[in-house]
């Protein structure tokens, strides 16, 4: 306590599991005040999230399962917010990065095992890098928001994949799904474990350990950073801010065409619509709910992996429609975005020290 | 009285759960799933909502009517289940934490690989799923598909929609073109050349199962093109059918009846009667009998119907259409009877040549029929 620079950084620690929590919580009374207006007991709600998403090493197993995709997707999001960019079209990397995938496992099909598998998983990073990439250049080089792009590139993404799936790449085999040739069962990614783990899981989280370190450890993170927090400043200070915003993006997008391929190797065995389930999409809100920490996304994966997971308790048992748990993840999104004003300000209460917000929220994003 | 409900439920599930324990105590001692039970549980998951008009509202008609009809059958549901890892996993869960030991897996894209890995996983429990996909030799038996021949039902709607056109232009919304797909609108269209030859379908294609925009734009281009009678196959025609009553047209139905959208435009419908396979398979396991792995009908077996008349339709159509629909009732009536043109003037099925509801030719159909103004 004697330096006040170690005390100001366990400050921002003790807020930065804090503040989420209280969000949490308030939404929690706020998403049991509308179950009370529909007439449901909020405890029984609670149970049930509880027993479906965390309570047995099933529904944990549900949970994990879940969370695997949104781990990657949510790193597509959060690798390019340290760098200062927004983008928010993870589910185009994601199927683009499958769709390559699949055609790598197909053409592979003799190959060993191992060296279709790792092919499959490093054509995915590499197409869906690329692809998020664009939207990156497309800022850089031609001043276009990196938001819109990258949403309208998913749009696009989209449609490429649909007419390559169901035209030029299609498995005439395939009838009513039209599906791309599949990869064959023994080139196929297995779960682990005792708890039969989803195999993205591993990928997940050793992708997001990666993407801590190179953020917090090094001086390319330590450069994204600058680049993030102030690009004139950047400028100034000798950084070249292109590639360096190229490489968020495409590390982004990487994480996103992994989950991609991962999904068809441990999956579905062949690129089709399924592979397009809006994975990218619940990343963004999990990116934010993490406030785009590479580290807090794994917990905050589980926790909407969870909530989802018990989505099904609820309709089943309490005869509650699947919207309701959409109900809550928007209600958890919104307090916790709220929630961002109260950083910085638990110092006042306790100490009385002021100090500026912004150099807390800079802290904490990192 | 949902307090209550939700009370009972629970202690139900007490009870379930207490059973469920003796039964895997007493488990090994009990020899496997042929064995008559009293009671059943049931779970059907569903890729959409079950009140979208359409495909899903189709199959939970037939949950309902379960529920109602088999007080000894709990059923428990989830809709909005994507194909991806999670139907697995909401299978298991119905199959762990519900003790489900019949599960209708409803979408098709439900099969390969999500339903046939459960299936080997969980040897004991049932598996019906919609799409007629199982092969014998191939799938694990313990699987089995249902599905029902509603291009009969499309062709009807075609013969009313022949009668009804003034502009002899009909317009067929579709998401894609598979095989499924094109029967229907083969069908659609030759029931209404069967009316009048000169009759045209014109077709969009929109790209996939569930997009409303899109198919409410499709609906609008297609009353500029100046068709009078729409039909569809989407997940959920409800955009389709509000926006040809809006804009004053007809319309045939499909999946469910879909009148109550269209009470003035609302011609008939090709519906699901998914009530007859969900009662066999449910029959079959509360009587400990195996799992029948391909139950598949028309008008004939009860899997499929026609939505009552609207005011709209003439005498004539009626009269025609319930003529051929008796026809079908006895399984006489073959929709594609050579010789059948495609809509580039080849011959696709040849002179003299039936293809019964049962032919293989007819699951690999890759072609529009003459008359169809589009293209695969």
């Amino acid at each position: 306590m004697a330096n006040p620079d170690a005390a100001l950084r366990w400050q921002d620690r003790i807020e930065a599991v804090l503040v989420p929590a209280f969000a949490l919580v308030v939404s929690l009374v706020i998403f049991g005040a509308f179950m009370a207006v529909l007439g449901k007991n909020p405890l029984d709600v609670y149970l049930f999230i509880y027993k479906g998403g965390f309570g047995s090493s099933f529904a944990l197993r549900d949970a994990l399962a879940r969370a695997a995709p949104l781990i990657l997707c949510a790193l597509c999001v959060a690798l390019p917010a340290n760098a200062g960019l927004m983008i928010i079209g993870g589910e185009g990397a994601l199927v683009l990065g499958g769709l390559a995938a699949a055609m790598a496992g197909h053409g592979l099909v003799l190959a060993p095992a191992l060296v279709a598998q790792a092919a499959m998983l490093a054509i995915g990073m590499i197409v869906g890098g690329a692809w998020i990439m664009l939207a990156g250049a497309l800022r850089q080089w031609r001043g276009v928001n990196e938001t819109i792009s990258s949403l309208l590139l998913t749009y696009i993404a989209l449609a490429l994949f649909n007419q390559l799936v169901e035209g030029l790449l299609r498995d005439p085999e395939s009838l009513n799904k039209p599906s791309t040739p599949p990869v064959g069962d023994a080139h196929m990614l297995h779960a682990f474990g005792t708890l039969e783990l989803h195999p993205g899981l591993a990928f997940g989280v050793m992708f997001a350990l990666i993407a801590f370190i190179l953020m917090r450890y090094t001086t390319i993170g330590f450069a994204l950073r600058v680049v993030g927090g102030n690009p004139r400043a950047a400028l100034l200070a000798g950084l070249s801010t292109t590639p360096l915003i190229l490489f968020a993006c495409g590390m982004g997008g990487a994480a996103a065409g992994l989950a991609g391929a991962i999904e068809v190797a441990a999956v579905h065995g062949s690129a089709n619509a399924s592979l397009n389930a809006g994975y990218g999409y619940t990343g963004i809100l999990v990116s934010f709910l993490a406030r785009h920490n590479a580290l807090a996304i794994v917990p905050v994966a589980v926790l909407m992996g969870g909530i989802s997971a018990s989505g099904g308790m609820l309709q089943r048992r309490m005869d509650l429609p699947d919207a309701t748990v959409l109900v809550l993840q928007g209600v958890v999104f919104l307090a916790v975005l709220a929630s961002e004003s109260l950083y910085g300000r638990f110092g006042k209460l306790w100490r009385g020290v002021r100090r500026a917000p912004s150099v807390a929220v800079n802290e904490a994003t990192a | 009285m949902d307090h209550a409900r939700s009370q009972s439920n629970r202690r139900d599930t007490l009870k379930r759960l207490a059973a469920l324990g003796l039964v895997s105590a007493f488990g090994p001692l009990a020899g496997g799933p042929a064995r008559a039970a009293s009671k059943l549980v049931m779970g059907v998951i569903y890729v959409g909502p079950r009140d979208d008009y359409g495909y899903n509202q189709a199959q939970a008609q037939a949950a309902a009517a379960i529920k109602k009809n088999f007080p000894n059958v709990t059923v428990i549901e989830q809709e909005k289940v994507p194909e991806t890892a999670d139907v697995q996993r909401v299978m298991e869960s119905m199959i762990e934490q519900d003790g489900a030991s019949l599960i209708f897996a409803t979408s098709f894209g439900y099969f390969d690989p999500h339903v046939l890995r459960m299936a080997e996983k969980y040897p004991n429990v049932r598996f019906a799923h919609c799409g007629g996909l199982w092969t014998a030799g191939k799938h694990p038996k313990n699987v089995g598909s249902y599905f029902g021949y509603i291009d009969e039902c499309q062709y009807l709607n075609g013969v009313v929609a022949g009668y009804t056109s003034k502009t002899k232009k009909l317009g067929f919304i579709a998401a894609k073109p598979i095989p499924q797909v094109l029967r229907n609108i083969n069908s659609f269209t030759m029931g209404a050349r069967s009316v009048d030859p000169s009759i045209t379908t014109q077709l969009i294609v929109t790209g996939d199962w569930s997009l409303p925009v899109k198919e409410a734009e499709a609906t609008n281009t297609l009353v500029d093109q100046g068709a009078d009678v729409l039909t569809c196959h989407v997940d959920s025609p409800k955009v389709i059918v509000e926006g040809a009553e809006k804009r004053g047209i007809y319309v045939c139905g499909y999946h469910v009846d879909q009148s109550a959208l269209a009470p003035k435009g609302y011609l008939t419908g090709a519906e699901w009667n998914w009530i007859t396979p969900y009662t066999t398979h449910v029959n079959d396991a509360l009587a400990g009998k195996p799992l029948q792995n391909i139950l598949r009908g028309g008008l004939k077996e009860g899997y499929v119907k026609t939505s009552p008349y609207g005011r709209a339709v003439v005498a004539a159509a009626k009269s025609k259409a319930d003529a051929i629909k008796a026809q079908m009732v006895q399984g006489d009536f073959v929709i594609f009877q050579g010789p059948v043109k495609d809509n580039t003037g080849k011959i696709v099925i040849a002179a003299g040549t039936q293809q019964k509801q049962t032919d293989i030719a007819l699951e690999q159909m890759n072609y529009l029929v003459e008359g169809v103004v589009g293209k695969v």
